[in-house]
């Protein structure tokens, strides 16, 4: 259920990030076949980084779709740097990964 | 053997309440906002537009219609589950954007917080339940700056 796929590629001044994640994104209005709603679980928060230097925050609702997907323009960031994309969703849950600019 | 026993009834009483606990402690870390304390609850919450502004912007505001924001969707959604947003603007110094809703259960989509650096240029993939006016609000030097489009949706992608 956790995943995520991201690909950094140098555009000129920018860095542009897209990143794929793995996640159901239920918005807690949905029911289920049994006629009880299904709980939410969504991501709340994507965050970009490069170290310790947070570049980019991202909040998400339950209006995204299942498994998001988020590209971004990152600046200050070069060919051969290493950024950091994480999420946490509304039950606590998280993951994270490290993706190379190319 | 009597003795036995009452340290094993001990021992069940013991765990039994160690369960109860942990439960109690799991529903307490799910029902409580404030680990997320920066995520905007209340925005997200909110089930109207003007709700939705108060929670963002504290109290009330004034949007500027802009030409300078470009807020690409399509004209007609076939599928509300999967719709494709972009929002580029050319707008100096942009500290935020946000996608909203009309008509979905709940305006507040998504914000994108930029850092000093990036580029106002976002893309991601949103939940439409039936057509709706999509907004982008773009804060720029202390102004907040909108762009609307109406998309068609012709299947829902909220509810079930």
């Amino acid at each position: 259920m956790a995943g995520i796929k991201a690909k950094a590629k140098q555009q000129g001044d920018f860095v542009e990030i897209k990143t794929l994640m793995t996640h159901p994104m239920e918005t807690g209005l949905r029911k289920g076949k049994d006629g009880n709603k299904i709980p939410a679980n969504h991501i709340t928060e994507i965050t970009v980084k490069s170290g310790s230097e947070v570049l980019m925050t991202v909040e998400y609702g339950p209006a995204i779709s299942q498994n998001p997907y988020t590209s971004l323009m990152i600046g200050g960031k070069k060919k051969g740097d290493v950024l950091n994309v994480s999420w946490v969703d509304n039950t606590g849950k998280s993951d994270s990964t490290d993706v190379e600019v190319k | 053997m009597q003795k036995f026993n009452n340290e094993r009834r001990t021992l069940l009483k013991g765990s039994a309440m160690a369960m109860a606990l942990g439960i109690t402690g799991v529903a307490q870390l799910l029902t409580t906002p404030k680990a997320f304390a920066a995520w905007p609850k209340d925005a997200f919450a909110a089930r109207s537009m003007d709700d939705v502004m108060k929670a963002l912007f504290d109290g009330s505001v004034t949007t500027i219609d802009s030409g300078d924001i470009t807020l690409t969707a399509p004209d007609i959604a076939e599928n509300g589950a999967v719709v494709p947003i972009s929002v580029e603007s050319s707008l100096p110094n942009v500290k935020r954007i946000i996608i909203l809703v009309e008509d979905n259960p709940t305006p507040m989509t998504a914000a994108f917080n930029l850092g000093s650096s990036s580029k106002a240029d976002v893309s991601t993939r949103i939940k439409m339940g039936k057509t709706s006016n999509v907004i982008a609000l773009v804060e720029s030097d202390g102004n907040i700056y909108a762009t609307r489009k109406n998309v068609k949706v012709t299947i829902g992608g909220c509810g079930g």
